[in-house]
């Protein structure tokens, strides 16, 4: 039976690991390198590494990041943050990522979701969704959840999947750092709407949480950054707890 | 041991080259004829689509080489498929080596499969020491269904090819480079295959 992941989030800012609670105020928490070797033994399934630096060696920095990431560790990592162009995928993935995410470029350009996946394939393009409820209704937003866009968030989603992703990853900016669980609603909404993997993100904060995305939010796999940082939870005792469940875990 | 990964221009091949360093020994990315003939090993990775993949396998002439080879040859991935029969993906041939045709998971379950998944029926020297039930990890929206040739199974909604075995070739649908301690036992056993 295909295992439900967990996968956690390394944030990045120029080559080291950060996590900001609702995307301010950040926190050093390591070296990315040695905490992708640390949670690929504690049992992550996957790791994603989102790089939010802004300078003008950021490609070349983040391109070292992935190879010395790939050379180190064997589970599938996705790389995200600012990738804007065939040419970005093109070196990530040379370099050992296995996938990467694409955010506001797809929401600006949407045609670049169909070059990507013509080019790389659908099973490496994952596009991430920042979105929160204005209204009752839910926006999608971008930089972080600052600037609100015209594009809602079902629709936003269905369009993604009939450009061919292969994956998305949807963060509730509403949830993302309140450690007050997912959004499982919105969540269970997008898996029944959508014929491709979930990725649920935001708003983590103990095991339960991820117990009810797998089983109310009907989510593939659960994303969370500082909980586990933190060690707040360990990744080999959300999985027994998650199996005592019957939820399908790779133990 | 000479370990020649095929490079044609189908994806993320430096994970692989990455896995084989991590066992030990090196591996050379190579598309010569000759290199690859020399080989002791060779591996035939594969990731996107696969008509775009054979296209390519046709013009280096790597199309006639493959099926040809005698030391052990490991396909991964859409490799692994391209080795088959032919394939649903854009509607193309492949290799002939395993007698089967690949085709599309149903709309009943989610496309691609992607994560991690059990193998089981294990029946080859490639899973020795692998135990009934491992996770290994799968990207992939296409199938090659069971048959005479498959050497591990698997289930999405179908039960399906998740290895394939003709005399020294040999098809993973999963990927060893990525699947943990799994991969690398999988990986090493095929580096020591007689």
């Amino acid at each position: 039976m295909l295992a439900k992941r967990i996968i956690p989030c390394l944030d990045i800012k120029d080559g080291r690991t950060v996590k900001g609670v609702n995307f301010v105020d950040l926190r050093d928490a390591g070296d990315p390198v040695e905490l992708a070797e640390i949670y690929s033994k504690e049992g992550a399934d996957e790791l994603v590494f989102l790089d939010i630096s802004a300078t003008e060696q950021k490609r070349k920095t983040l391109a070292d990041l992935v190879y010395h990431v790939a050379e180190k560790i064997n589970i599938p990592f996705t790389v995200g943050g600012g990738i804007s162009s065939v040419e970005d995928v093109d070196i990530l993935l040379q370099n050992g990522a296995d996938k990467v995410s694409i955010n506001s470029s797809a929401v600006k350009n949407p045609q670049l979701i169909n070059d990507l996946v013509a080019k790389f394939g659908s099973q490496c393009i994952v596009v991430a969704i920042d979105a929160k409820q204005v209204d009752g209704e839910w926006i999608v937003h971008l930089v972080g959840g600052k600037v609100p866009t015209d594009r809602k968030l079902f629709e936003w989603a269905k369009e993604v999947e009939e450009r061919g992703a292969g994956e998305i990853l949807f963060t509730s900016m509403d949830r993302d750092g309140t450690k007050d669980g997912f959004a499982d609603e919105a969540l269970a909404k997008l898996s029944t709407e959508l014929n491709i993997p979930i990725i649920a993100s935001g708003g983590a904060g103990k095991v339960e949480h991820f117990a009810d995305t797998f089983l109310k939010g009907k989510a593939d796999a659960a994303l969370a950054a500082s909980v586990f940082h933190f060690k707040e939870i360990a990744i080999g005792d959300l999985k027994s707890k998650l199996r005592e469940s019957n939820i399908p875990v790779r133990i | 041991m000479k370990i020649v990964i095929i490079n044609y221009g189908a994806g993320n091949i430096q994970s692989i080259k990455f896995a084989i360093e991590r066992l030990g020994y090196s591996a050379i990315l190579s598309d010569d004829p000759n290199e690859i003939k020399e080989a002791d090993r060779v591996i035939f990775p594969g990731v996107g689509e696969a008509s775009s993949a054979m296209k390519k396998l046709r013009e280096t002439r790597l199309q006639d080489l493959i099926p040809n080879l005698s030391q052990p040859v490991l396909g991964i991935c859409l490799g692994m498929q391209l080795m088959c029969n032919r394939s649903e993906e854009g509607n193309t041939s492949g290799l002939g080596i395993f007698d089967v045709d690949v085709v599309r998971f149903s709309k009943n379950v989610k496309v691609p499969q992607i994560g991690w998944n059990q193998i089981q029926g294990l029946k080859s020297e490639l899973f020795r020491g692998v135990t009934e039930k491992e996770h290994i990890y799968l990207v992939h929206s296409y199938y090659a269904p069971i048959c005479n040739e498959t050497i591990a199974t698997s289930e999405y909604g179908v039960d399906y090819s998740a290895a394939l075995q003709k005399d020294n070739f040999y098809g993973v649908q999963f990927h060893p480079e990525k699947s943990s301690e799994v991969g690398a036992k999988i990986l090493q056993n095929f580096l020591d295959l007689k």
